[in-house]
């Protein structure tokens, strides 16, 4: 059980958590993540660190409501607690911060100590970005940041990127209502193109990063994305995460979640990613259901399988 | 489909729940005298009828009655050299225990059974006695062996209704003020932090999952092993002085020498071998292609059977078909059609007469209405718009025995048909998780399994192994094993006085 110490809502459905798990933020390395329950039937969800702090033992995420596990976590408040989390899991994103595994794929490839790099988030993936971004300027490389977006609302972090010694930031939302109207791959296409950059890191949804990945790619300049297929266990130990890198099976989970570009199977991905979604769909509306149901909370209609939804209240798990 | 013979299926009587007495005398009344070992076949045990119980998740074996249980311990012959407890990994003083059941000394033979095995209740369901304890008996020789595995889960049981105060409990040694990490929760860790607490150690469990039990939770089904027991395992060793830490996943949380470097004295790696094989064959990343792991987690750990009560769903297979034939495809099929499909077939290379699942479950299996082809391997999953709409099967024949002595299935050339199926699960096996080589700094063999000495030992003297991250995939019974012998190692070596030793471990 965790406390969320926190809560902040970034725009309408997009949300930030900052949760205490001093264990976890002691050793959380960027590009990494942690899976989480919020009931005791809950399933379990990856989410990546969008960030933490090693002093005062919290860890941040970032999501955006989409299904019932994060219809129930935008339900929380600070103070709620968060039924399991369990992390960091997955390889980092910097090669440096992973010392014990002989590595392959994610070294990003063409990218010297020192060298120029480029950064790519796409919606809420520049949760995911950030901290690879403020890891590599700490580690000394020159990073340009590409952060886009449907429409201003949904931009995040963009305080947070304006901290950071980048050599360059570009925010492009789809509509124009800030940055620059159009798509990421405009200004990466222009960084890979005039060589200004030698690898590309690209995180966000399977689709933008298929498309970024290829705009670096056509460019000559090679690229590594964070894949985020659907997961169970999160610790290699049921395939679920599995996907094909250069036709053989790796688990996004322990062998990635990053992976070099050029080798991913891209319709596989998107196809296994909607392998649920019809369950999805049913699941979220029950919840929806659930939630206006819960005016009745104080009747008897309120059967047992909803006292879950007391628990949300401090102190009043079940346990 | 291969058909069961005759006295298999006389054995298969079938009884209903409710003719079974709810609660078991607790006070044995004493039969006079000891009769005769007799030479009638072994007692069947009762089952949930197969129409009944393929729609429920609910224990299939029902287990013995007291009168049962007795009856079967009289056809034991009370061998003097009891060749019995030299087929079993931990050595139950088996010949004792159906003395005590025979004297009508209940309470004696569970003291006797817990004494060597911490987790009769689980061992009784899951071990394959027939190529273990019941392998080496007398009785098997002339005709059925004694039911050791069915006695064993009647005492397990009977124990477990007795009132609490009556109950076996451990006694545990004054404490040592030493601490112990145990990593993973399976049967091997369970094993070690229960003989490490019964000798004074303060123990603490790290497990990557939510909750503890490893294969025993995520993978060995309601049906065949209700969690009620392993909770109450788990709860045992929780009152005799053990913490579970859960959700924490060693080797990024931390290491095992940063948990020596904070002050544990050793630590005890029960990590299992989870990582699914995959059959490297195309198609198999489509939708509708699950491991055994994933399929069987979903439904055991995550409660897809109660979807959307609970939150992770499982795709309700029409036309399943499993590959394997271990109990690991066993569970897979009987689970599918708990949860509705029309047709589960098990795919098999050999024939049922090489399978390794325990017979019990390849009995029930088809008792259920699985479907078994043998002979089969799969060459590719054919699929539609990204999902699966069947299997292209490879039929064999057998050749020679390999090393193993079982005979090697080879391709008959040219004979492929596709069987079709919406949903495929393969179940041929696990390897060792690469991320083994954060949990622990030592040495791993050429399979990717840590390397140890005959005690559990690693190349580091404080860290120890066992189990199937040590063997590869085994069984239950080994594993404990396993846990129990490294525990034992180790307080040998934290109670060594010897200068030298202390001396190598630090
Ligand atoms: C479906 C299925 C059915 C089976 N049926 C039978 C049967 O009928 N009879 C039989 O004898 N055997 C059976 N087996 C085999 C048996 O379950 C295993 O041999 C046994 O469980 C191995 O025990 P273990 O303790 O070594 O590992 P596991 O049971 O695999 O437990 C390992 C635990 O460690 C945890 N872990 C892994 N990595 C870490 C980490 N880095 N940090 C913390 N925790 C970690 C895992 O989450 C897991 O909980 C079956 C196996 C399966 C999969
Ligand atoms: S999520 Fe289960 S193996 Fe990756």
């Amino acid at each position: 059980m965790n406390e969320i110490i926190e809560k902040r809502m970034l725009s309408e459905g997009v949300i930030q958590l900052t949760v205490y798990e001093p264990r976890i933020a002691a050793k959380c390395q960027a590009g990494q993540f942690f899976m989480l329950r919020v009931t005791d039937r809950g399933e379990r969800v990856p989410f990546t660190f969008s960030d933490w702090s090693r002093e005062e033992g919290w860890i941040r995420f970032i999501f955006m409501v989409v299904g019932k596990t994060t219809s129930l976590l935008s339900e929380l408040a600070a103070g709620d607690y968060i039924k399991d989390l369990a992390g960091p899991l997955g390889r980092p994103s910097l090669r440096s911060h992973d010392t014990r595994r002989p590595s392959w794929g994610n070294d990003f490839e063409g990218l010297q100590q020192g060298g120029s790099v480029v950064v790519v988030g796409g919606g809420v993936g520049t949760a995911v970005a950030f901290p690879v971004a403020r890891a590599l300027c700490e580690e000394g490389y020159q990073v340009h940041v590409i952060t886009g977006a449907r429409t201003a609302e949904l931009l995040i972090l963009e305080e947070e990127l304006r901290a950071l010694p980048l050599a360059s930031l570009s925010i492009m939302t789809d509509d124009g209502s800030a940055g620059s109207k159009g798509l990421v791959t405009a200004p990466l296409k222009e960084l890979c193109s005039s060589r200004s950059v030698s690898h590309a890191i690209i995180v966000g949804p399977a689709i933008m990063m298929k498309f970024a990945a290829g705009t670096a790619l056509d460019a000559g300049v090679p690229a590594t994305v964070s894949l985020n297929p659907l997961m169970i266990d999160g610790t290699g130990m049921c395939g679920a995460c599995r996907v094909s890198i250069d036709g053989a099976t790796k688990f996004a989970c322990v062998d990635g979640p990053d992976f070099s570009a050029a080798s991913v199977d891209w319709a596989e991905l998107m196809s296994r990613q909607r392998s649920y979604i019809d369950d999805e769909r049913e699941s979220h509306a029950a919840h929806q259901r659930h939630v206006q149901e819960r005016e009745h909370e104080n009747c008897d209609c309120f059967d047992e399988s909803s006292l879950w939804a007391r628990g949300f209240k401090k102190g009043g798990w079940a346990t | 489909m291969t058909q069961l013979n005759s006295d298999k299926q006389a054995e298969c009587v079938q009884t209903s729940n409710s003719e079974l007495p709810k609660t078991l005398p607790v006070t044995p009344s004493a039969i006079p005298t000891r009769r005769r070992p007799s030479r009638e076949p072994r007692h069947a045990m009762a089952n949930q009828p197969a129409e009944e119980r393929i729609s429920n998740f609910q224990e299939v074996a029902l287990g013995y009655t007291l009168e049962q249980a007795r009856a079967e311990a009289e056809r034991c012959l009370q061998c003097k050299n009891a060749p019995c407890e030299a087929g079993c990994p931990v050595e139950v003083r088996i010949h004792d225990f159906i003395s005590a059941i025979i004297d009508n000394d209940l309470p004696e033979a569970v003291a006797i059974l817990k004494e060597r095995n911490a987790l009769p209740a689980v061992c009784g369901r899951v071990c394959p006695q027939e190529s273990q304890c019941e392998a080496t008996c007398v009785l098997a020789r002339r005709g059925e062996p004694v039911a050791i595995g069915r006695l064993e889960r009647f005492l397990a049981d009977w124990d477990r209704q007795r009132p609490e105060e009556e109950r076996n409990k451990t006694r545990l040694a004054p404490c040592k003020h030493k601490r112990i990490a145990v990593i993973g929760s399976g049967p091997a860790g369970l094993a070690a932090a229960g003989e490490l607490s019964l000798r004074g150690y303060y123990v603490e469990v790290f497990e990557a999952l939510h909750s503890p039990g490893g294969v025993l939770a995520y993978g060995i089904p309601e049906f065949r092993l209700p969690n009620y027991i392993l909770e109450d395992e788990v709860e045992a060793l929780r009152q005799a002085r053990v913490t579970f830490h859960m959700n924490a996943p060693i080797g990024t949380v931390a290491s095992c020498e940063e948990l020596l470097d904070e002050g544990f004295n050793a630590v005890f790696i029960g990590v299992g071998a989870g990582l699914p094989k995959f059959m490297d064959i195309p198609g198999e990343n489509l939708n509708g292609v699950y491991s055994a792991n994933e399929f069987l987690t979903r439904v055991n750990l995550m409660h897809a059977y109660e979807f959307p009560r609970w939150d992770t769903p499982v795709q309700r297979g029409r036309q399943v078909v499993v590959i394997g034939g271990g109990n690991v495809a066993m569970d897979a099929a009987r689970t599918a059609l708990r949860l509705g499909a029309e047709e589960v077939t098990l795919a098999y290379r050999r024939t049922q007469a090489e399978m390794p699942a325990r017979i019990e479950e390849v009995e029930h299996a088809i008792e259920e209405g699985v479907k078994l082809v043998e002979l089969a391997s799969p060459l590719e999953v054919v699929g539609q718009d990204g999902w699966v709409t069947g299997l292209r099967l490879q039929k064999m024949e057998l050749g020679r025995a390999d090393a193993s002595g079982r005979r090697r299935p080879i391709p008959v050339e040219g004979e492929e048909y596709v069987h079709p199926a919406d949903t495929v699960v393969s179940a041929i096996g696990t390897l060792a998780n690469p991320h083994l080589r954060e949990v622990a700094d030592v040495d791993i063999n050429q399979w990717g399994y840590l390397s140890v000495g005959e005690d559990g030992q690693t190349s580091n003297p404080r860290i120890f192994a066992g189990g199937d991250i040590v063997t590869g995939s085994a069984t239950v019974i080994e594993a404990m094993g396993a846990g129990k012998s490294a525990a034992i190692a180790i307080d040998e070596l934290l109670s060594a006085p010897d200068v030298q030793t202390q001396r190598r471990m630090t």
